[in-house]
């Protein structure tokens, strides 16, 4: 058999693509949004220094549970358990929505570990300092402790969101419309599944780039400012 | 600059064309292939009860096992399954994972352009199913519910032509996933394949699920890499004879518990 490339064949699926593009992006960026202030709220229950010592026991089991749970499994088998399995406690979750709470407490678990190294890498004269200016200690974390702890972990948590981006993909097995989704759907049309998935390809690659950027810029922007 | 682009764009075209000609001689050998390499690569699924689904010792059986291991034996080589979700059937008659495709595989004037067909082997229908108590007399009554699919599958693409604009349909990777997201109440409606919708309504009495609506009388049809008519010619000679020698007629019995019926050529 001769291999023909016909990308025209693809391509002229723009709009399903163009959907696929929309809800990935949509999906990544509640995830970014949720999921970080997730992770620091849970990095500031597990950080020692910080909430380690403030925050209740039960607590402290709680998000280490949450943490060590959702680090130790995959992604698709969390998806799964929400969007099959919840619906037999009462739970019944929107393919969409189902993805959206997978991708964000998947993030969470991992941002938290990322957020709680920057933030026990605090030194300690600065928070005596800021204890010495009669900070209260919501300020002394929101303004001394947590822009240094996120400027210092800002690329290992805007590589773990491009993972969790990729990982979107797994979420047009329930039939969200995400990017893979649109390239599996193309391809169940029209059968041209090696143009398809290198049309995909190419467009994850450009979004990744664009994220990763587009993050770079949003954290020294609004987060931490330029060294 | 432009002067090494030329060059670059050049290079690629001349390796490109390379490669086409090289996996370009290759054509009506596949036969020869097979019977000189000892071995029949088909592709079958086990998510499709009971044409295709996994026994108790965990290995594939049913309809279409039965008919690959008959092919087999009757050109003399050993069968080596490949198991493939409905979306990858064709997908591995195009790369050359499998020589024959047997997984209740319907015919279609879409699929016909990429891979070729035999003659039919087995009785086969589509339709939806949904639970008794939401009333449905025709296809515009699924407007505005869900209707649950599996991508790729015949049922997916008939469903697209009968269904009207406000059907939301859910597409769901394999008939297992589908199958799940209707017993989780998730869809509201399934489109199946009537035998493997037959198992679920079995093992899941508390769904207390109806045929409601016809798709498509769609018999099962082999599928061969496009241009091998020597193989084909030889495969349907195969069903022919199986279907005179009452073969075809005892599998339908055995696993569908109905007779053979009319079969299209």
């Amino acid at each position: 058999m001769r291999i023909q490339l016909d990308f025209g064949a693809v391509l002229a699926e723009w709009p399903l693509l163009l959907t696929g593009i929309g809800w990935t992006l949509a999906l990544t960026a509640a995830a970014v949004l949720v999921g970080t202030a997730l992770g620091i709220a849970c990095a500031w229950v597990r950080a020692r220094g910080f909430g380690a010592e403030l925050a209740p026991r039960w607590l402290q089991v709680v998000v280490g549970g949450y943490v060590e749970l959702i680090r130790n499994t995959p992604f698709i088998v969390q998806l799964f358990f929400i969007f099959f399995g919840l619906p037999a406690a009462g739970f019944k979750l929107s393919a969409e929505t189902a993805s959206f709470i997978a991708m964000v407490i998947n993030l969470g678990a991992y941002a938290t570990e990322i957020i709680r190294a920057g933030l026990e890498a605090t030194p300690k004269g600065q928070i005596e300092a800021a204890v010495s200016l009669a900070l209260t200690r919501l300020q002394t974390f929101t303004r001394v402790v947590l822009p240094p702890a996120l400027q210092k972990i800002w690329p290992s948590l805007v590589s773990q969101i491009v993972i969790v981006m990729l990982g979107s993909s797994v979420c047009g097995q329930i039939s969200t419309q995400e990017l893979s989704y649109a390239a599996d759907l193309i391809q169940s049309n029209n059968f041209r599944s090696f143009e398809a998935f290198i049309v995909v390809g190419v467009l994850y690659l450009l979004l990744s780039f664009a994220v990763r950027h587009l993050l770079n810029w949003a954290g020294a922007t609004f987060l931490f400012g330029r060294r | 600059m432009t002067l090494s682009l030329n060059k670059r764009t050049f290079a690629l075209a001349l390796a490109t064309s390379a490669l086409l000609a090289a996996t370009g001689a290759h054509a009506q050998t596949a036969l020869d292939d097979i019977l000189k390499s000892k071995v029949l690569k088909v592709a079958v699924q086990t998510d499709s009860a009971p044409y295709g689904f996994v026994g108790t010792d965990l290995k594939p059986i049913g309809l279409d096992v039965d008919m690959a291991n008959l092919i087999g034996k009757k050109l003399g080589v050993p069968v080596e399954l490949v198991v493939v979700v409905s979306a990858s059937r064709i997908p591995a008659l195009q790369t050359k994972k499998a020589d024959l495709v047997i997984a209740t595989l319907g015919k279609n004037p879409e699929r016909e352009k990429v891979i070729d067909f035999s003659s039919a082997y087995s009785p086969f229908f589509q339709a939806v199913f949904g639970p008794k108590n939401i009333a449905v007399k025709s296809f515009a009554d699924l407007a505005g519910k869900s209707v649950g699919v599996t991508r790729g599958a015949m049922e997916d693409q008939e469903l697209g032509k009968v269904a009207p604009a406000g059907v939301d349909t859910k597409r769901f990777e394999d008939n297992n996933a589908t199958i799940a997201a209707f017993t989780a109440g998730q869809v509201q409606f399934v489109a199946l394949g009537a035998s493997v919708a037959g198992n679920m309504m079995t093992k899941n009495p508390q769904l207390s699920a109806e045929y409601k609506l016809l798709l498509k009388d769609s018999p099962n049809f082999i599928g061969i890499a496009k241009g091998e008519d020597k193989f084909k010619a030889k495969v349907n000679e195969i069903i022919a004879d199986a279907k005179k020698s009452g073969e075809l007629e005892a599998m339908a019995k055995k696993w569908l518990g109905r007779s053979l019926g009319d079969l299209p050529l």
